[in-house]
């Protein structure tokens, strides 16, 4: 993510946030807010899903990063966070497997 | 640090204080950690988004099998008002950041500003919410209506069960947000958080992020996919 | 609570502090992990208790077939109260919330857990959840669904469900708190020259435990609440009249149960491990090798819960797939058994009442672990699926190896709690009364389970009679061990002697603190060595009796093998 790993201790307090960042990610935000409502009226068949739920993992990207502060935490936070997202993905992958086949096979 | 709490370290030292005499009292200080709080804030909100994960784990099984139904169902929710619920909650995400860097700046007017503006928000979003609620309900789609129990293919009984599941789980999540808030005005107000020891805000913030995370994802599922 | 210890004048333990509130709520709203776990164990035990009675009546009225002692309807409310009771109110929140509450802050050298006043509300909710699923169970129309609440029975019957449903949400939150604090407790709270890979076994365990209880009880929080919703709204989701399908509840069902039986075993396997590095005086067989193989079967028993619907009718691909996953949760628990007896392996062993037990339970929950091979493969599953044969299985498993460790844990850290000893010689006769009994109890449940005896059912044809009736015999024989080992820690309490610091010769940091603990655990902030069962230098000459002598003469001794 970045080179700030070095705040391993119970240390937020270096980084002092500013209005402008969060503002610009702000605008980021609406711009695919904006994206996701004008593709979903276009017809792209299969590929409705995935465009919707890429542009919905980017802004969660970015809430999560700048506006959850993941991005100035330590290892320790950014680990955990993968971890859990690894098991939710888990979840649904080899739930899938019961799913296709069962109501498409 | 802040001056009112005790060091968790500097305590193993001060064994003076271990002297048990009459005025031992059960539990004489909390100590402060706030990455520790920060770090039991993020594995709730694990759990939050795990609590969720079952639901979208139900409606991804249901699309798998009523691919149709859930097109068709998905052409009565009204487009406009998510997009402008997503917006508010968006915005509202913004807010509370803000207040979070004006208290830390210690600007605590800024702050208390801003956090009202969250607040709003996030009424604002309820409110939408119970428009967008009463339509349906007023065309006679809801839970145990006859209209979907007897007109409506099983999949669009399934794909509405889940709306009224998935929003409501969510809006009940804002409303716990707001009165969350309205405890972190009051102690902006009286200081108990302030610049030096702002996690309380900070984990109300998070929760909050957590709430706009979700509708991010809830959004395109119920509004977009047709 | 009128338990009180005095065996030391120079501190005040942690049952004497005087504090703000007198009487029962000096306990009931205090922040002490101490006396928190205790409060966890009297419950806990107490509902137990209940529970064990269930059981008992269901072999009693499994003795001869038809009707003994009570109708089939009755029997059907009877196995729901002791599931319900058992899963729960004991044995989930077991290990983790009375020994996990007081035992991981004196391992780590913390004076508590990270949120003390979480950890009380933990409590609160896990009091109000046992007394409202006990009203509900007991009180309120039988209930008849089973612990597992499958719909779409749940969702028709006309016994109270929404009750207990809303019970077990609650005690499902509780346990996501008792998780949350643990995890951070061991992150942030370990004493200064811990790290994470010198922590003992014990808390390691509940470390992952802690882990599990986080992001699998949401699930089953939501699933209930679907239920609760379904019943009252009709929403649709689960119901196949309204286009839901039960399946799906199913899997939501098991994602959260099947973890849980690694909320379950991972305590108890901690427990095994301390207790048998303490016996065997030496370091715990690879360490990090266990440490790594909790969390792996904490991961892997994550993706293996539709092995419990092999027959629901799920697709042959997912049933290959889960079949698949469920033989790689044999590897870290393998590696646990065979690391357990490597640590015996020249070491001096001590066989105390613990040890035994522990030596039981790693035997006991080794057949429990192994037949689970023959459920987890689909063929054979079929065949066994919802017969007494899977009963035997997971009670070999529960009964066999947890329990058992709880009941170790009991006596291990029995001294240290209270201060007192136990009777040695009365726990031995009861841990092999123990290991008779659920032989006995469980054995042939395995034989009439292959002949196709179902569970669950009230009565049962004539050739399954010798069986049922052996069955029974060994639930008196398991009943009467579990109790003359609950009086004799009674007993314990009110008259043994004073047990000293460390009366096993252990070397975890618990035991580096008089006993009982006082108020904020340690007198003096502990070192922690980097190995936690580092026994060099250790002179088992010094221990005799349970008792720590150290005398010139074995000095002497000690200088001239040096």
């Amino acid at each position: 993510m970045s080179g700030h790993n070095e705040n391993t201790s119970v240390d937020t307090h270096e980084h002092l946030p500013s209005y402008g960042k969060n503002v610009m990610i702000w605008l980021v935000l609406v711009a695919l807010t904006a994206l996701t409502v004008t593709v979903a009226s276009i017809n792209l068949g299969d590929y409705t899903f995935f465009f919707a739920m890429l542009i919905a993992s980017i802004k969660a990207m970015l809430v999560i990063n700048i506006f959850m502060h993941i991005k100035y935490d330590d290892l320790l936070m950014k680990g955990i966070l993968v971890a859990c997202g690894f098991i939710f993905m888990i979840i649904f992958v080899i739930y899938s497997f019961d799913l296709f086949n069962t109501y498409t096979g | 640090m802040g001056t009112t709490t005790v060091d968790a370290h500097g305590h193993s030292n001060n064994h003076a204080g271990h002297g048990y005499g009459d005025n031992d009292q059960l539990y004489v200080h909390f100590h402060r950690d706030d990455y520790g709080s920060k770090f039991g804030m993020w594995l709730f909100l694990f759990t939050e988004v795990l609590l969720f994960g079952g639901l979208f784990v139900l409606y991804y099984g249901y699309r798998i099998a009523y691919p149709q139904d859930y097109h068709n169902a998905a052409m009565e929710l009204n487009i406009v008002m998510g997009a402008v619920n997503t917006l508010v909650l968006l915005t509202s995400s913004l807010t509370m950041v803000l207040s979070i860097v004006a208290l830390r700046r210690e600007n605590i007017k800024t702050s208390l500003l801003y956090l009202a503006i969250t607040f709003g928000f996030g009424a604002t979003f309820c409110v939408n919410k119970y428009f967008e609620w009463s339509a349906k309900i007023h065309h006679g789609i809801y839970p145990g209506s006859l209209e979907l129990q007897e007109t409506r293919p099983a999949g669009e009984v399934v794909f509405f069960g889940l709306y009224y599941l998935m929003t409501g789980l969510h809006t009940f999540h804002v409303i716990v947000g707001m009165v969350v808030m309205v405890f972190c005005y009051i102690f902006i107000k009286t200081g108990t958080i302030n610049s030096n020891k702002y996690i309380v805000l900070e984990n109300a913030g998070l929760y909050w992020h957590l709430v706009d995370l979700i509708w991010i994802f809830l959004f395109p599922l119920f509004y977009l996919l047709h | 609570m009128s338990i009180s210890t005095t065996t030391n004048n120079n501190y005040t333990n942690f049952f004497q502090v005087k504090t703000k509130h007198k009487g029962l709520l000096a306990w009931l709203l205090t922040t002490d992990h101490k006396r928190i776990g205790i409060m966890y164990l009297v419950s806990i035990l107490t509902f137990f208790l209940v529970g064990l009675t269930f059981a008992f009546l269901m072999r009693l009225e499994m003795l001869t077939p038809g009707p003994t002692i009570v109708d089939a309807q009755t029997y059907n409310s009877f196995f729901t109260l002791h599931g319900m009771i058992m899963v729960f109110l004991f044995i989930i929140p077991g290990i983790p919330a009375v020994f996990g509450n007081i035992f991981i802050p004196l391992q780590i050298g913390a004076e508590d857990v990270a949120f003390p006043r979480l950890n009380l509300l933990s409590y609160h909710l896990y009091l109000i959840g046992a007394f409202l699923a006990l009203y509900s169970l007991i009180f309120q129309t039988h209930i008849d669904t089973g612990w597992t609440f499958y719909v779409p029975y749940s969702l028709r019957t006309g016994t109270d469900v929404t009750l207990t449903l809303l019970a077990a949400f609650i005690l499902g939150f509780s346990s996501i708190l008792t998780g949350l604090n643990f995890v951070t407790t061991c992150h942030r709270m370990r004493v200064k020259g811990m790290k994470m890979f010198e922590m003992p076994l014990f808390t390691w365990a509940l470390y992952s435990t802690a882990w599990i209880q986080v992001v699998a009880t949401p699930i089953i929080g939501i699933t209930i609440v679907l239920v609760l919703l379904e019943r009252t709204f009709k929403f649709g989701i689960f119901d196949p009249t309204l286009g839901g399908d039960p399946v799906l509840y199913q899997h939501l069902f098991w994602i959260y149960s099947h973890p849980a039986v690694y909320i379950m075993a991972i305590p108890a396997f901690g427990i095994i491990s301390d207790v048998v590095a303490t016996f065997s005086r030496k370091s715990v067989f690879g360490y990090k090798v266990m440490a790594y193989s909790t969390l792996a079967i904490a991961v892997i028993g994550y993706m293996v819960w539709a092995h419990h619907m092999f027959t629901s009718g799920m697709s042959d691909t997912a049933r290959t797939v889960f079949s698949f996953l469920t033989f790689f949760v044999a590897i870290p628990t393998g590696v646990k058994v065979f690391n357990w007896v490597a640590t015996l392996w020249r070491g001096t062993i001590v066989l105390s009442s613990p040890m035994l037990m522990a030596l039981s339970a790693i035997f006991l929950f080794s057949i429990g672990g192994l037949t689970g091979l023959h459920l987890g493969a689909i063929s054979t599953d079929i065949h066994l699926h919802d017969t007494y044969f899977v009963i035997a299985h997971f009670h070999y498993v529960i009964i066999g190896g947890i329990l058992s460790m709880f009941i170790a844990g009991m006596h291990y850290w029995f001294p240290k709690i209270f201060g007192k000893m136990h009777n040695e010689k009365v726990a031995k006769v009861g841990v092999v009364l123990y290991f008779i009994g659920a032989n006995v109890l469980y054995f042939p449940m395995f034989i009439m389970g292959y002949m196709g005896m179902p569970r669950r059912y009230f009565d049962y044809l004539p050739e399954y009679q010798i069986y049922h009736q052996i069955s029974t015999v060994g639930s008196w024989i398991l009943i009467t061990a579990i109790l003359l080992m609950f009086i004799n820690l009674l007993i314990g309490i009110i008259k043994g002697k004073p047990a000293g610091p460390n009366p096993w010769g252990a070397k975890t940091l618990e035991w580096t603190m008089p006993s009982p603990p006082p108020l904020l655990n340690f007198i003096e902030t502990p070192v922690p060595s980097h190995d936690p069962y580092d026994y060099h230098g250790h002179d088992e000459r010094n221990f005799k009796n349970g008792k720590f002598i150290k005398n010139e003469e074995n000095d002497i001794i000690n200088q001239e093998n040096s």
